[in-house]
Formats: structure tokens, C-alpha cells, sequence
């Protein structure tokens, strides 16, 4: 299972390397919403400041669902569905290698964001520790979710609005707990940030396993 | 042969058992029986003695004074949508197992009724909301995630109303469907952490030392839910599956127009009915 996954994960990062849709269109789109942010809410006052966790994961998530409808996209086009089901690979492997390359782009989509909202919003690193492992966790569990939501709308011709429909309340619980583990590293205390890490950790192991099972179904069923 | 073979078969568009006619339809053929009748007037009487319950005999309350009658209908309701919510999961599980329509159409009427008493939920409480706490909405757990589940159950309805081919609809809906109680576990665990770190406790939504008169009122109304929530699920179901049965007679139909086209060939041209469905091979 793991190989194949590497397979996947290969292939869906060779061609967004090729394309470079995520870098050059998913990238630039994330940093003008921060832009935006800022023209709605004054950047002198001290509004921006307080929302910059919230605003940094509300960009997070607007920019991977463009991810993921990409990443669901790769499969839709030539057949490639089909030639997944003939391949012999295996589910899982398929959903998680998915669900990794949708990771590694989310990271370097955070990372940049994170540069953004340094020198757009003046944010101030601290507690690196749990910024990083908040990032690891809210990163797994929106790959995967993502890639499961993904494959339910792929192939339909209404998939660019009913994946957001779909995906965000589920994500709900991401964005509470990623944003209240940034408050507590940025503004607060370390360690209240935890408890919300472990929360996203264990949203990550539920919905990866939850995918990991049905993409099988999926795959066999459209 | 399919025609007297029941229609619970797995009845696909890739089906190629030749069908010799339009299959007999076992099952309900509208939607009304002697029973539900008797449902539907016993869930009328109760809303009725609900209705006099609540809002002539029951005293007023003392703190939220009128506003409490609103309870009667509000917590019958929102107990209710998890019902809702809980057959679905159920229906979607079981389809997922046994593939057989009439659990795909108890999922979907599961989620559709429980999408009315949602929208009931919400009204309810916003209005009673108002007197009580003085705004119509406040970030209170309960509220926010039924906020939230209600936009996980509009967007398995979405899901639903597709024109797919019905088995790659009954497919991704099973998968969705399965999340939906996971889904609103995890939200409303993540929510009310949320609120509970922020602010004191939520506020206290109804007094636990109801009595007399208004644990009546309120027993009636969970009495009087519960008959409206069996009447239109039964109904739901029943359309949803005539629904099912409707689409099946039709590509049936379109596919015996194509087969007697192909076996008399030349002599006229085919009646434009419906155009064939997917799945019809030129012949």
C-alpha cells in the first residue's frame, strides 16, 4: 500500500510541477485574499492583529479547496480513473499518496502564507513548536478530508460549487481548533494551545482512516 | 425473467438481462394507505391537543413567560433532527452492505426530514431567543452546530437532487451519508470546547425543574413530533421509491422501444419516446 502511495503521490507532484497550477494560480490566489483581508479590515488598527490566526486558516482553507479540486481534477481527465481501477493498485495507496501530494502543497502554501502574514500583517513567530506541529496536524486532516470530499464530487459537472458546500462545515472543527492553538502560540499561552492540537491530531487520524476505507467505494462506484 | 423478478434486484442502467416488459412494480403505488391514514389523523389530534396545551392550558413561566411555549415545539424538534440524521447514517451503512434501493431511499428521506425539523429547530429558538437572551442569535454551542449541521445536511441534499446515473449517485451518497453523524459528533464535540473555553457556560436553554402542566405541554409535543416525524418519513420514503421505480420503467421502456426497433428494422421509423438512457448499445 505504501508504495503505491509513493506512486500517487509521485505522479500528482510531477504534474503540478509540469503545470504548476498550485504555484502559479492556487499561490498567488491565497496571497491576495490576505490583501483583501486587510483592505476590509483596517491594517493600522489593532482588528488585524487579533483576527491574523483566523484569517491565516480561513486562507488556508479557501486556497485548499482550489487544491483539492485540482487534485481531484488530475484523476477526471483521459480516463485516468478508469485506468486507476484497472491498475491493481491499491485503494488506500491511491487515497493516501492523493492525500500527500495535497499535503506537501498545503505546507508550502503555509509557509508562504506564514512569510505573508509576517511582513503583511507585522505577526510575530512564537512558540514555534506548536505553530509547527499545529500546521503538521491541520495539514493532514485537511489533505484528507479533502481527498475523501474530493472523490465524492469529482466528475460531476458541479464540482466546483458543491465541493466547497460540502467540505467547509466539515472543516469546521479545523479551523476552530487550528486557530485557537495559533492564538495561544502567537498572543497566549503555549500551553493552552495543546488540548486544540490534539483535537486537530485526532480530527487527522479519523478522517485519513475514514478515507483510506471508502475510497475503494468511490473508485469502484463512478 | 425480470418481469416478475422483484424490483428490489439491483436494477442498474448497466444492466443486461433482456427485458421483456415494463417489470411488475411490488410495492406501494401511491403513497397514502389505511395506515398512514390513521397516523396522519392521530399526529393531526396530537398537534391539536398541542396546540391547546400549550397555548391555553399550560401557565406562562415565570422568567421566560410566554416565550416557553415555543419550548414545546423547539426541543421536540431538534431531538428529532438527530433521529433524522441517526436514519441516515443507518440507511447509508446498510446500503453500503446489502446495495438494496430501499435503504438508499431511507437515507435520502432520513436526511430531507430532518433538514424540515432543522429549519423548525432554528426557528423556534432564534424567536424564542429574542425574548429571552434579547438576540435573535447568539454563539452559543447548540446553536452553532446545528448552524453547522444544517449546511452538512443541505449539502447531502445537493448531493442527492444530481442527475447522475442513479448508481453513482447511490454511491457517493452512501459514502457522504456514513459521515453525516461522525460529522456532526465531531463538530458539536469541537464546538462546544469552543464556546466553553470562552465564555461560562452555555446558557441554560430549558428549566430542568419543569413540572405539572408544562412537562405535559412538553410530553405532548414530543408525542405530537414524533407522529408528524413517522407520517413523513413514510410518505417520503414512499415518493422516493416510486421515484426509484419511475426511473426504472422509463429506461426500461426506452430499452424495449431500441430492442423492438433493432428486430424490425426499416418499416418505420421508432416513436420518439424518451432518449435512450446510457447503457443502450446501438444494437
Amino acid at each position: 500500500m505504501w508504495r503505491d502511495a509513493t506512486l500517487v503521490a509521485g505522479r500528482d507532484l510531477r504534474v503540478e510541477l509540469r503545470s504548476r497550477v498550485t504555484a502559479n494560480q492556487v499561490a498567488p490566489f491565497a496571497l491576495l485574499v490576505l490583501v483583501l483581508f486587510a483592505f476590509a479590515l483596517d491594517p493600522d488598527g489593532p482588528v488585524l492583529e487579533r483576527a491574523t490566526p483566523g484569517l491565516y486558516w480561513i486562507t488556508v482553507l479557501f486556497a485548499a479547496v482550489l487544491a483539492i479540486a485540482r487534485s481531484a481534477a488530475i484523476d477526471e481527465a483521459d480516463g485516468v480513473r478508469d485506468a486507476l481501477r484497472l491498475s491493481a493498485l491499491h485503494p488506500s495507496g491511491v487515497f493516501v499518496g492523493k492525500a500527500l501530494a495535497v499535503a506537501a502543497e498545503l505546507v508550502a502554501l503555509e509557509l508562504l502564507l506564514g512569510l505573508g502574514v509576517v511582513v503583511l500583517y507585522g505577526a510575530e513567530p512564537a512558540g514555534v513548536g506548536l505553530l509547527a506541529a499545529t500546521c503538521a496536524c491541520a495539514t493532514v486532516a485537511v489533505a484528507s478530508t479533502g481527498t475523501l470530499y474530493g472523490a465524492l464530487v469529482s466528475g460531476l459537472r458541479v464540482r466546483e460549487t458543491l465541493l466547497p458546500l460540502l467540505l467547509l462545515p466539515v472543516l469546521a472543527p479545523v479551523l476552530i481548533a487550528a486557530t485557537r492553538a495559533f492564538e495561544a502560540a502567537l498572543v497566549g499561552v503555549v500551553a493552552d494551545g495543546w488540548p486544540w492540537c490534539g483535537l486537530l491530531a485526532a480530527f487527522a487520524v479519523l478522517y485519513s482512516v475514514a478515507g483510506a476505507l471508502a475510497y475503494g467505494t468511490l473508485l469502484e462506484g463512478s | 425473467m425480470t418481469a416478475t423478478s422483484p424490483a428490489r434486484t439491483h436494477g442498474g442502467t448497466t444492466d443486461t438481462t433482456p427485458h421483456t416488459g415494463p417489470p411488475a412494480a411490488p410495492g406501494p403505488e401511491h403513497t397514502g394507505s389505511p395506515a398512514t391514514r390513521v397516523l396522519g389523523l392521530a399526529a393531526l389530534a396530537a398537534v391539536a391537543l398541542l396546540v391547546l396545551y400549550g397555548l391555553v392550558v399550560s401557565p406562562p413561566d415565570r422568567e421566560m413567560a410566554d416565550a416557553v411555549r415555543l419550548m414545546y415545539v423547539h426541543v421536540p424538534a431538534a431531538t428529532l433532527l438527530y433521529t433524522g440524521c441517526f436514519f441516515t447514517t443507518l440507511a447509508s451503512a446498510m446500503w453500503l452492505w446489502k446495495r438494496t434501493p430501499g435503504w438508499d431511499a431511507l437515507a435520502e428521506t432520513g436526511a430531507e426530514v430532518a433538514l424540515v425539523f432543522a429549519v423548525v429547530t432554528l426557528v423556534t429558538g432564534s424567536l424564542w431567543g429574542r425574548p429571552t437572551w434579547g438576540t435573535y442569535w447568539t454563539w452559543d454551542a447548540r446553536l452553532t452546530s446545528t448552524a453547522v449541521l444544517t449546511a452538512l445536511l443541505v449539502g447531502y441534499l445537493a448531493l442527492r437532487r444530481l442527475d447522475l446515473d442513479p448508481d453513482a449517485r447511490s454511491v457517493r451518497a452512501a459514502v457522504l451519508g456514513l459521515l453525516l453523524v461522525p460529522n456532526v459528533v465531531v463538530v458539536n464535540r469541537s464546538v462546544e470546547w469552543w464556546r466553553s473555553l470562552h465564555q461560562g457556560s452555555t446558557l441554560v436553554r430549558l428549566d430542568p425543574q419543569i413540572e405539572g402542566d408544562m412537562l405535559v405541554a412538553l410530553m405532548i409535543g414530543f408525542l405530537a413530533g414524533g407522529l408528524v416525524f413517522a407520517w413523513l418519513m413514510v410518505h417520503r420514503f414512499r415518493v422516493a421509491w416510486l421515484a426509484q421505480q419511475a426511473d426504472r420503467i422509463d429506461l426500461d421502456a426506452a430499452l424495449a422501444a431500441r430492442r423492438a426497433e433493432a428486430a424490425a428494422p426499416a418499416e418505420r421509423p421508432a416513436p420518439a419516446g424518451r432518449p435512450a438512457g446510457e447503457g443502450v448499445s446501438p444494437a
